[in-house]
């Protein structure tokens, strides 16, 4: 029953991780490249949120609603003013200006916040649990979480699959050249992805600070963990983050189970495998959106 | 038409003059531990083996295209391969330096079968994962110390002053090898190879260059001069744990030398690290703000002017201390 137990919590950690990988495929879906700050972009939302609600004595919920759109705001901005101006330079440009992003961000968080690790608290939710029966129990907020995954990936799924909006991303992604040539402003669109990559990551920084502490060096895992849910459950597939993050969060808390310390190196060790075993992921599809 | 005489030049009136500089410079760096104090040399060689990490992700990013966010992996494995080797196997520390360099290849050939799946992005992030594979193995194994890590023992019987020189004559050594031996590996034909690789993939394949062996063949000499590097970074340090050892910090600050001096060049490191260290010694008193300031350098560089500070120097000056590329040299025909 205690490794059920453990298998459930992996799984529902999955919906976690799954927040984390839908930006980062999605803007390398769109615009082909990685952005190397992604997971230190959730760990500045974790901390703007803490900001609020520690200054205005807000409730979490109020703090990730003003944190979110502050975040894809960044996020056009961002890709408007500077990564807009990498376009058609190649592949290292974007990956050492996101890569020096990452490292700025850490560093500005260590001297705004000091080193200490912090935590959101959302007022009991976060220990409250669901009993299943016969012993076991789900967290309420994990089951919330991988509902809010849910909602994200089915809400995107609309937007990518039934839009105007939508059906212009798929045409970039598929040929940005042919794209821009039906009219199709890239610069406009890459800002809309960046924007909502970022606002959805701030989500998941904000899920992530009440589940659990962080710190200003906690992004690059949540890198790390996003793009291993991405590769297992296969490029350019949505739904396959969501089984990409619960193969990976199954592997951290049964590692976690069997040795303390093994937890989060099983998950890089079941990514490995998978990508030595099947390296266009488990779900890989033709398309790159879809 | 009276045929004009041309010829094919390496060699400029800069190049002589930079290699004249270097000499110089080479001697002035021999003569330190005649008049140099303990710390300042100990200074040295960190400015020193963060430069040789520059050539050596350089040479990845720059000239081969691999663009390598994990090379923090052999910073940490060369470190504790020389723990290992010095005191638990008993070998002398100093022998020990480019053995380490040999482990870390030997290690990077396994971690180049996985990591050489993927591409551009996600090769970067391919890499840093396989990184912290490493630190966290090192981090969970026993005798290595676990999280808190171990102290180099070997070299306590030796004089505080002997074990200060030979590290620092061991990093000038590296330091010379690793930029004498790139630029040979770049002026031969294999380095001509290499780059035409970098500039296409495909065209390189049609003219008869192994491009997977290319790669693969920088991706270990990387791993060795990384390695060796990182051995004696603990030679100079003797504390080592994981965090510390398998830290992107390193890799960052490689990076930030590399992009600011000006990335597929060999003088853009030397620039670069100069940089660093006179930023980080200025800001020594304001915490993090140097990598803050050295980061938005970094970027500003990559957005505003790609080829970095040597690059701006080179346009200006038309100066190439270390030519790499040939150029072609035509006389006047004589006038009747």
């Amino acid at each position: 029953m205690a490794w059920l137990d453990t298998i459930v919590q992996g799984l529902l950690l999955g919906g976690l991780y799954a927040l984390f990988a839908t930006g980062l495929s999605l803007i390398f879906g769109v615009m082909r490249i990685v952005n190397l700050a992604h997971g230190d972009f959730s760990i500045l939302a974790a901390f703007l949120a803490v900001m609020l609600v520690d200054a205005l004595a807000l409730h979490w919920l109020l703090a990730l609603a003003l944190v979110v759109p502050a975040m894809a705001l960044l996020g056009y901005v961002l890709q408007r003013t500077v990564l807009n101006r990498l376009l058609g330079r190649g592949i290292l440009p974007p990956i050492l200006v996101t890569f020096g992003l990452s490292i700025i961000i850490q560093n500005a968080l260590l001297e705004a916040f000091s080193a200490d690790s912090r935590r959101l608290n959302p007022g009991g939710i976060d220990t409250a649990s669901l009993a299943l029966g016969g012993g076991l129990a789900v967290g309420w907020f994990s089951l919330i979480t991988l509902l809010v995954a849910i909602v994200v990936l089915t809400g995107l799924q609309i937007f990518i699959g039934r839009t105007q909006r939508g059906r212009a991303f798929r045409a970039t992604a598929d040929d940005q050249a042919t794209a821009a040539l039906m009219g199709i402003d890239p610069r406009g669109l890459y800002a809309l992805a960046m924007a909502l990559s970022l606002g959805i990551v701030a989500i998941a920084g904000v899920f992530l600070g009440v589940r659990t502490t962080f710190a200003f060096g906690s992004g690059p895992d949540r890198l790390l963990f996003a793009f291993e849910a991405v590769i297992i459950g296969g490029l350019g597939s949505l739904w396959g983050t969501l089984v990409g993050g619960a193969i990976l969060g199954v592997a951290q808390t049964v590692g976690a189970k069997l040795s303390p310390g093994w937890g989060i190196l099983t998950g890089h060790l079941v990514f490995l495998a998978v990508l030595l075993v099947r390296p266009q992921g488990l779900f890989a599809r033709q398309r790159r959106l879809d | 038409m009276t045929p004009r005489s041309f010829r094919v030049q390496r060699m400029t009136r800069a190049s002589r003059l930079g290699l004249g500089g270097a000499a110089l410079a080479l001697v002035g760096l021999i003569t330190v531990p005649l008049w140099g104090d303990p710390a300042g040399m100990r200074r040295l060689v960190e400015l020193i083996t963060l430069l040789v990490l520059a050539q050596m992700w350089n040479l990845l990013a720059g000239y081969a295209g691999l663009l390598s966010i994990g090379q923090q992996a052999y910073v940490g494995l060369g470190g504790y391969a020389l723990i290992v080797l010095a005191d638990d196997l008993g070998l002398d520390p100093f022998l020990s330096v480019p053995l380490a360099g040999l482990i870390a290849a030997a290690l990077a050939l396994p971690t180049a079968a996985l990591v050489f799946r993927f591409q551009g992005g996600y090769f970067a992030v391919g890499t840093w994962a396989v990184a912290e594979v490493f630190r966290l193995l090192v981090a969970n194994t026993g005798a290595l110390g676990r999280g808190t890590g171990r102290t180099l023992k070997a070299v306590f019987p030796l004089a505080r002053e002997t074990r200060e020189m030979v590290t620092y004559f061991l990093a000038l050594a590296l330091g010379v090898a690793a930029l004498v031996g790139i630029y040979a590996f770049l002026r031969a034909r294999f380095g001509l190879g290499l780059m035409a690789v970098r500039d296409s993939e495909g065209a390189s394949e049609t003219l008869g260059v192994d491009v997977f062996r290319t790669k693969l063949a920088v991706y270990l000499l990387a791993a060795f001069g990384t390695g060796a590097t990182g051995a004696v970074i603990y030679l100079n340090l003797l504390r080592i744990s994981p965090d510390a050892a398998f830290s992107i910090n390193w890799t960052a600050a490689t990076i930030f030398i590399v992009v600011i001096g000006g990335i597929g060049t060999l003088e853009g490191p030397l620039i670069g690290a100069l940089v660093f260290f006179v930023l980080r010694e200025l800001l020594a008193d304001f915490g993090a703000w140097y990598m803050i300031l050295l980061g938005s350098l970094a970027v500003s560089v990559m957005l505003v002017y790609p080829q970095g500070l040597w690059g701006l120097i080179a346009k200006r000056w038309d100066v190439h201390f270390f030519p790499v590329q040939r150029r072609l040299e035509i006389d006047e025909p004589p006038r009747p």
